[in-house]
């Protein structure tokens, strides 16, 4: 500490993680990511323990499974698919920004500044529309047909 | 004289204050400036302090941008108080806060101290291959315009701290290197000059670093030079990656070009005459 003067932690915690505001779009698409991850995470725990009853017998297996028809399920079903394909589509663009690829090259920084957002973006726009069409097809698929 | 009151116009401005000998927290007191077109933030910060309340504290220095002390939190958007025309944001009113993320030592000045820390942590100096010539120099070294344009982007940082205010990461993780520590590891790693990667390896490939970046982009989008943190953050990963890998390529060694012999050096600028007489 350069002084030792009571100074005020001014850290902004998780509030400057969720914190939207003023943020540009990858901003959201960050904190949508970890959100949608946590959800099919949890998704998952769900299912394989509820894939798991099996072994209690039909007297358990049944009930539950009439339980899981009730339509609060098919929208948290449709949850998963829009979390899934997010997280998906989103994960893959990051790798790709992260192993370097979608960014650019280092370049003068001429006013108005343009930044590797701008580079990645088309890239983005891409997975996006990929997902929406994913979704879009998850939830044909859940809502008509029924799956 | 009625023209140019004409062009004033009120402006509020709402700024966080924090006294560590009074107060317990921070809180926002009201200002009514008379701002003119073209006046900055910085100059409506000093008509306060000379005409409204003298104890208002913040920093600054170069007044134009260079030297990166006055960087403040402006309606929730870190900005350099000197860089930004109150105009340009507003016509009413607007707040100040000091940077998130560092602790405040008073009003608007934040404690530094550890951006400074995380600078100097990356070793941010030109380790050369031939330690004998980085200290009696022969010459100079020879680098093409293609090897500048590399890093010359980072290079262009102020150490103003913006990005390490706006990024997420940081806001949570305590120990995270920050997005201009880890700019000016690239900046230093891609330089052909650098034969550094291997001793920063340790710093940069370690946790709460590089790794921990994960490209919201904010650094990116609040830069203040235009120096694109995020991006030398993604190119350092892909470094990193293909070292593991090792994929990377090895840097050509760097020619030292020797001062010409047949040449004749040009004579220095003489000194200037005296203003005043000597005595
Ligand atoms: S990278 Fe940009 S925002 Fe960050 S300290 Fe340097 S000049 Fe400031
Ligand atoms: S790109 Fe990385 S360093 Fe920059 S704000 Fe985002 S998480 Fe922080
Ligand atoms: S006073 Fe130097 S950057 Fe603003």
């Amino acid at each position: 500490m350069s002084n030792n003067e009571k100074m005020y932690d001014n850290r902004l915690g998780i509030i400057g993680w969720l914190g939207g505001g003023r943020w540009g779009i990858e901003r959201y698409l960050y904190i949508i990511h970890r959100l949608a991850g946590v959800g099919v995470l949890i998704f998952f725990i769900l299912h394989i323990f509820e894939g798991n009853l099996r072994i209690f017998g039909p007297e358990i297996w049944n009930p539950v499974m009439k339980v899981m028809e009730h339509p609060v399920f098919k929208v948290g079903e449709l949850f998963i698919i829009i979390g899934f394909a997010f997280h998906a589509l989103n994960g893959i663009r990051l790798i790709l920004i992260e192993l370097g690829w979608a960014v650019g090259k280092a370049e003068e920084p001429v006013y108005p500044y343009k930044s590797s957002l701008n580079t990645q973006r088309p890239l983005m726009v891409i997975m996006l529309l990929l997902a929406i069409l994913l979704i879009a097809a998850g939830g044909f698929d859940l809502m008509f047909l029924g799956h | 004289m009625d023209k140019e009151n004409q062009q004033k116009r009120d402006i509020i401005l709402h700024i966080r204050r924090f006294d560590p000998e009074r107060d317990e927290s921070p809180h926002l007191e009201q200002y009514t400036v008379k701002v003119e077109p073209g006046m900055t933030i910085l100059d409506g910060l000093h008509q306060i302090k000379q005409n409204q309340d003298s104890t208002l504290s913040w920093r600054f220095s170069c007044r134009m941008g260079v030297c990166g002390s006055c960087a403040m939190l402006v309606s929730g958007r870190p900005m350099l108080a000197c860089n930004t025309q109150i105009l340009d944001i507003t016509d009413r009113a607007l707040t100040l806060a000091p940077l998130p993320n560092f602790d405040i030592i008073r009003d608007l000045v934040p404690d530094l101290t550890r951006l400074f820390e995380d600078h100097v942590a990356i070793q941010p100096y030109i380790q050369g291959q031939d330690a004998e010539e980085m200290e009696n120099p022969t010459g100079e070294f020879f680098q093409t315009p293609h090897e500048l344009e590399k890093y010359l982007q980072f290079s262009y940082c102020i150490k103003c701290g913006c990005c390490m205010t706006a990024c997420p990461t940081m806001a949570t993780d305590r120990e995270y290197l920050g997005p201009m520590a880890l700019a000016q590891a690239y900046r230093y790693n891609t330089d052909s000059r650098d034969r550094g990667y291997e001793s920063r390896k340790s710093v940069i490939g370690a946790s709460h670093s590089t790794f921990n970046c994960h490209y919201a982009g904010e650094c990116s989008n609040v830069c203040p030079k235009g120096v694109d943190p995020a991006r030398a953050i993604q190119l350092m990963k892909r470094d990193l990656v293909l070292d593991y890998l090792k994929l990377k390529k090895r840097k050509k060694a760097c020619r030292v070009m020797g001062i010409p012999s047949d040449v004749e050096r040009k004579p220095s600028i003489p000194f200037p005459p005296y203003t005043v007489e000597q005595k």
